[in-house]
């Protein structure tokens, strides 16, 4: 497949792992988080760090949508299907995550709510437009990727007078997430050389809104890729400033991204949209400014508005560790539940849920390397 | 048909009539449909017993039966129907123990208001897939559900065949150095049927491979009758039944990526929807395990037969406590291949 495998070249992959090992210094452990789900997804789907010297270690980030949403938000998506009796559309992935109370919308489902599995907003459209009796729901969730094509519903809702659709919004905003773990002063906090920046994020927002992190924090941000190849040259670009002492945010996709970004879509963004004032994401806590609600002018299509369900405690499962996980505080296998009680079968907690969850990729690709790690006369 | 038309005066009217609930009740309605369209296509020596069983002599050897529920939606895709596809599954099912299929029986389900002229295409397609196979169907039976109870129509098949001495395959039997064999190539099955359904609807020339696996397997079994496991990757395709295996056998597996056949349409449909072709169903391909030194005769036993044009090594069973199926890939790391996790599709057969 022309413009997809020469993204996952073995000989050009060889090439920079030649590259990297020769550039990454002795004796310096270079540490650099990726802050996307889809980075995580393609280091271990295609064993990314088969090729990587041993001191230059991936820390995932919280770039996961379906992992930071936290579960009040869920138990609230389910009280819609059952107070409010509306047929809530939703992506596969966030069908499975457990609520405060483990249940999920699967469960709701299985016990009679009305929800629907859709592929895109415009799936959400059709089902509300054949059924002017159904009031339709479309659980909106997403950094700013997925932000667009509901500001696109939201803007086609209203030209039609769609009266029977809305929209449940928990779309959230990366910068602030970044900087967030970066001016983390936990004890624990993760100590990170430089940021794999986020790909289709940065085709939206463009690279720019990534300078305060060389400025305020002195750190090196790549925007890269999700391809494997794109994964392998931003850590090498990484490495590279890291060892040149330069501070600054370089762009590796420059097949997609610019610093501007996508004007036409941030416009419209601003005119759906307007900034909540704190939003909570699972793991980092209530960040100020780092979510979106519907604007004043399409309050008529905030399902929030239209269906009142009171927005309870966030509660998380005893000893999950996707909050600090989701920090790139703790690895996966760190996490008692990891494979024990918590598996894709049966998830615990949001990073197992996900594809993109750091879990998820853990156990799904990665679990041999733990185990056989431990095992003698077997090097992972 | 002449003594029929002398049962039921006004004949069924399969292009404009619908199933309705006395098509189900036992009585003359459902015994013209039974005439008219499944004794009708369906003719042969034992279906025209007229009994509610089928008589036969067995022959000589061990006996195998298996069957297959089939829900698939849409009825209709590219490559098939849900009437062959109940022919090939249960045919495989049983030719997967090394059998020669003798025959069929088959359930239908149907749901009120089903289109006569659907319900005979269905029929007719399982009526050709049958001759084809040289399997008949030779007794069945038919429910008919409200309208909303089902959808559409639901064909549960169970074949009968016998297994030739000499010939032992099980899920059980691969042992660690063993070679893995697949047919053809993988995933057409699911992307042929996600490329008709209504939500996805996507343009594609893959066809679904839906085909009745007992030659190849009879062809390879005269060529190597030790294989050691042959399994059809249907549902949760490739790396659920090598998962499987892997399990029942109690060994690891180690696969190249390179090495597994994969359609670049299928390929391209599966990055569109963020598949992974290993997980896409196939209804027309088998993976065989058998002993290294067999692995190139079976190879060339397979690439000398329609259905094995396709056929590659892919890789080999290893010990491994863990029982985990290990793949280098295509980029040049490693990485596990793990049971399906979730429902990738549903109602993909």
């Amino acid at each position: 497949m022309k413009y997809v495998d020469d993204f996952r070249d073995q000989s050009l992959a060889r090439r920079l792992a030649r590259a990297l090992a020769a550039e990454a210094e002795q004796g310096r452990e270079y540490r650099l988080m990726e802050f996307c789900g889809g980075h995580t997804h393609a280091i271990f789907r295609y064993g990314v760090q088969d090729l990587m010297p041993a001191n230059v270690r991936f820390v995932h980030g919280p770039g996961c949508p379906v992992c930071v949403l936290p579960t009040a938000r869920i138990d609230q998506a389910i009280a819609l299907t059952e107070s409010h009796g509306v047929t809530l559309c939703t992506y596969a992935d966030l069908m499975r995550v457990p609520g405060g109370d483990r249940r999920s919308l699967l469960k709701a489902k299985a016990q009679g709510a009305d929800v629907r599995m859709v592929y895109s907003t415009q799936d959400a459209l059709a089902l509300a437009r054949a059924n002017p009796g159904r009031r339709v729901v479309f659980f909106a969730i997403g950094f700013e990727t997925t932000t667009p094509p509901t500001a696109v519903a939201l803007r086609q809702a209203r030209a039609e007078e769609l009266a029977n659709f809305s929209v449940f919004c928990n779309h959230v905003l990366t910068p602030p997430a970044l900087r967030t773990i970066l001016a983390s002063d936990a004890p624990d906090a993760v100590s990170i050389d430089g940021i794999l920046g986020p790909s289709h994020v940065s085709t939206v927002i463009g690279s720019r809104p990534y300078e305060f992190v060389p400025r305020d924090f002195a750190k090196p941000v790549v925007i890269a890729g999700f391809e494997p190849l794109d994964v392998m040259q931003s850590a090498l670009m990484l490495v590279r400033q890291l060892n040149e002492r330069r501070c600054e945010v370089e762009n590796q996709y420059t097949r997609a991204v610019t610093p501007e970004g996508n004007r036409k879509a941030q416009a419209l963004m601003d005119e759906t949209f307007a900034l909540r004032e704190s939003f909570e994401w699972r793991g980092l806590g209530r960040l100020p400014c780092s979510a979106l609600r519907i604007a004043d002018t399409y309050s008529k299509l905030d399902a929030e508005r239209r269906f009142p369900v009171g927005l309870g405690e966030s509660r998380e499962v005893k000893g999950c560790e996707c909050p600090s996980i989701l920090r790139g505080v703790k690895r996966p296998t760190d996490c008692k539940l990891f494979g024990t009680a918590c598996t894709p079968e049966n998830p615990m907690g949001s990073c197992m849920v996900s594809s993109e969850g750091a879990c998820a990729a853990y156990w799904t690709y990665g679990r041999f390397r733990a185990l056989q790690a431990t095992e003698p006369g077997r090097a992972a | 048909m002449g003594r029929s038309e002398r049962r039921f005066p006004l004949r069924l009217d399969v292009q404009r009539g619908a199933v309705d609930m006395t098509h189900g009740s036992g009585g003359r309605a459902m015994a013209q449909l039974v005439d008219e369209l499944f004794k009708r296509h369906l003719d042969n020596d034992l279906l025209r017993q007229g009994n509610d069983q089928a008589l036969f002599l067995p022959p000589p050897g061990r006996l195998v039966i298996s069957t297959d529920g089939h829900v698939i939606s849409p009825v209709f895709f590219p490559g098939g129907d849900i009437g062959c596809l109940s022919v090939h599954g249960t045919i495989n099912d049983v030719a997967m123990a090394g059998a020669r299929p003798l025959y069929l029986a088959a359930g239908f389900i149907l749901e009120e208001g089903l289109p006569l002229a659907d319900l005979a295409r269905v029929v007719e397609s399982m009526a050709r897939a049958a001759n084809a196979a040289g399997v008949p169907v030779v007794t069945g039976d038919t429910k008919v559900v409200e309208r909303g109870k089902a959808d559409g129509v639901f064909v549960t098949t169970t074949g009968v065949g016998v297994v030739p001495d000499g010939v032992t395959i099980s899920g059980d039997l691969a042992r660690p150095g063993d070679r893995i064999l697949v047919s053809g190539s993988m995933g057409d099955h699911g992307v042929a049927v996600m490329s008709k359904r209504e939500n996805l609807g996507f343009e594609t020339e893959i066809e679904s491979d839906t085909a009745a696996l007992h030659g190849l397997v009879a062809a390879m079994v005269e060529a190597v009758p030790g294989i050691h496991c042959l399994r059809d990757p249907t549902r949760g395709g490739l790396a659920t039944t090598l998962n499987e295996l892997a399990q029942q056998s109690g060994v690891g597996m180690e696969i190249r990526e390179s090495a597994i056949p994969v359609h670049p349409e299928v390929v391209a449909a599966c990055e569109l929807l963020g598949l992974d072709p290993l997980y896409v169903a196939n209804e027309g391909k088998l993976v065989a395990i058998c002993a290294p030194e067999d692995a190139e005769p079976l190879l060339r036993a397979m690439h000398s037969h329609p259905l094995g044009i396709g056929a590659a090594i892919i890789g080999e069973a290893t010990e491994d406590p863990h029982q985990f199926v290990q793949m280098e890939t295509g980029f040049g790391g490693q990485r596990i291949v793990d049971w399906l996790a979730g429902e990738q599709l549903p109602r993909i057969c």
